[in-house]
Formats: structure tokens, sequence, C-alpha cells
């Protein structure tokens, strides 16, 4: 009776433990940004502010940092940061590929600015997993551009340069 | 003219030309007429938002990458079954780089109402779509009455449409 209970407890585990994961995974997809690194994950000391590095742009010969943009790519082609290269979704497999590709001949510590601007930092579901990308790929020198709301209220808003198009 | 001042006028257009695009505040899009637009949406029939006159229009830019935004798709579509018979539409354009994951999600959420698939001109018609959500609220005139963006308190909103809705 003992083994017959075990056995049935154990049938009964697995079937709740699956029906969890299914749930799990259809939560996960239900809120995007739930089964991802959330942007709040990147140490405060790798952000960047709007300000500087739009004073720094404004500055800057052509040695500059690699800027990417992690986030949407209709976003990118209506406005993006001068300079900056489209390398996302972050929140994506795909995405992280095509980060992975673009980042493959810069040296280690070289300097990388990413930025998505999407939604509300503490709801972007790409910015934190670029940023984790770039770090596992042996990265030193990474920084993220904090962008409080979005980017057009951040960064376009306040006037700063913008190019557009792909 | 002399060739002294052609050669000023060549340079000072040249200059310019070089010159990045300052960024611009969004332009005011509320009180002026909605930019018109004829798409298809998900299931292939044609949307025109000039044919929505007589109408008030929710114009819903969103995102399945958009955790807000997935909170007003149902809602909006409490809002239409609600209010539909008074002359409330709602229209949503996603701003996703492609539509599988829009028309799973809009099977998920069971959204009955009118989704098309958005692009950089369609955002930069409506003063540049450059975070998530942004709704547009819009009048039986066409004209855009409210601009709504990002986390918001949607029953603020819906009192809001109510009273648009009663005009």
């Amino acid at each position: 009776m003992y083994s017959i209970f075990s056995s049935k407890a154990l049938l009964l585990l697995t079937v709740a433990a699956l029906s969890l994961q299914v749930t799990g995974a259809r939560g996960q997809f239900s809120d995007p940004a739930a089964g991802s690194l959330s942007a709040t994950t990147i140490p405060p000391a790798r952000l960047l502010q709007p300000g500087d590095l739009n004073r720094f742009l404004m500055e800057a010969n052509s040695n500059g940092p690699l800027i990417l943009q992690v986030g949407s790519h209709v976003m990118f082609a209506q406005a993006h940061i001068p300079r900056a290269v489209y390398a996302g979704p972050g929140s994506q497999p795909g995405g992280l590929k095509l980060l992975e590709r673009l980042v493959a001949s810069t040296p280690k510590n070289g300097e990388i600015v990413i930025y998505c601007g999407c939604c509300p930092w503490n709801r972007c579901p790409n910015m934190g997993p670029a940023y984790k990308k770039l770090l596992d790929l042996g990265f030193k020198n990474v920084k993220a551009l904090y962008l409080a709301n979005n980017f057009g209220d951040d960064w376009v808003a306040r006037g700063y340069e913008v190019e557009k198009g792909e | 003219m002399s060739v002294v001042r052609f050669l000023q006028i060549i340079l000072c257009a040249g200059l310019l030309c070089s010159v990045g695009l300052r960024g611009q505040p969004q332009p005011k899009l509320v009180g002026r007429a909605a930019p018109e637009f004829v798409r298809s949406d998900l299931n292939g029939h044609e949307i025109d938002l000039k044919r929505y006159h007589g109408k008030v229009v929710i114009l819903n830019f969103w995102a399945t990458w958009c955790a807000p935004c997935q909170v007003e798709l149902p809602e909006f579509e409490k809002w239409q079954e609600r209010y539909g018979a008074d002359g409330l539409e709602i229209i949503a354009i996603s701003m996703d780089d492609g539509d599988s994951a829009v028309r799973m999600t809009v099977q998920r959420l069971h959204i009955d109402y009118p989704v098309l698939m958005g692009d950089a001109y369609l955002g930069e018609a409506y003063g540049g779509v450059l975070g998530l959500p942004v709704t547009f609220l819009i009048d039986r005139e066409g004209k855009i009455v409210d601009k709504i963006k990002g986390e918001t308190d949607l029953r603020q909103v819906e009192s809001r449409v109510r009273s648009v809705l009663a005009k």
C-alpha cells in the first residue's frame, strides 16, 4: 500500500509539476518582462545619464563608444542616437544573437553603451538581458543609458541629436 | 548675385545639410485632426481611419514586449463591448517588428477589435511613437482630444472616454 501510495503521489507530483511549468510559461508569455532580466539588475555604477552621453557625443571625435540600441527596430527607425547601431531586441534570442554578432570584433575592453527606451526603465525587457549577454561575452566596459521613461521623453524631447532611418 | 555671395549660400546649405537632426519635442497633436491612414488589419480587412468619422476612436499603439500594454488590451476589449453601441471603436497598432507574436497575443487575449501592424512611418505621423504604450483619443469629428502616454489609471481614461462619447 505504501509503495502504491508513493507511486501515485509521485505521479500526481509529476503532473502537478508539469502543470506548473505550463502555467509558468504561459504567465511568462503573458508578461514579457517577467521571465527576462529586469533593467534594474544593471548596477547603478554602470548607468549613464542622457545628458552626459549627449555632452560626450557633442565633444567626442570619431573614436567614441560603440552605441547599441537593443530594443525595438521600429522605434530605432523613427529616431536613434547618432552613430547607434541596431542590436536587438535584447528580450529575444534572435536579438541577443544579433548583439553577439555585432560585437564579435570589438575589443573586450572597448567602450560599449547600450540603450533601449521602449518603456519605463523598470519595465524594459531588453536592457537586462543585453547587458548580461555582453558581460557573459567578456566585455569589461559596458554602460547602460538610463532612460527613466522612454526614448521620446528622455532624449528626443530634450532636444538631443537624433538620426532617423535604418 | 556675386560669385562670393553664391559661394556663401552654397557653404551655408552644405553646413546645414551635414548637421545631424536636433531632436525636437514631439509635435502637439492634441487639438488637431488625427493623421489619416489606410491599413489592413491582421485579418486582411481594410481599416481607413476616415471611415470612423462619427465614432469615438481609441487608437492604441502597443507591442507584445510591452508589459503595461498587456494590461490595457483586455480592458480595451471590455470597453469595446461596453460602449460599442454608443459609438466607441478601438484600433490597436502593434509596433512589433513582426506579426507572429502579435497574432499569438491577440488570440490569447481574445482581442476582437482591429489590430494593425505599425511601422516607423505611422509612428512618425503620430508625432513619433518613441515609448509605449501611447493611446490617442479621437472624437467624432476626427480630432485628437487626448494623448495618453505610459502606464496610467485606466479608470480615469475610461471616464474621459465616456465624457467624449456623451458629446
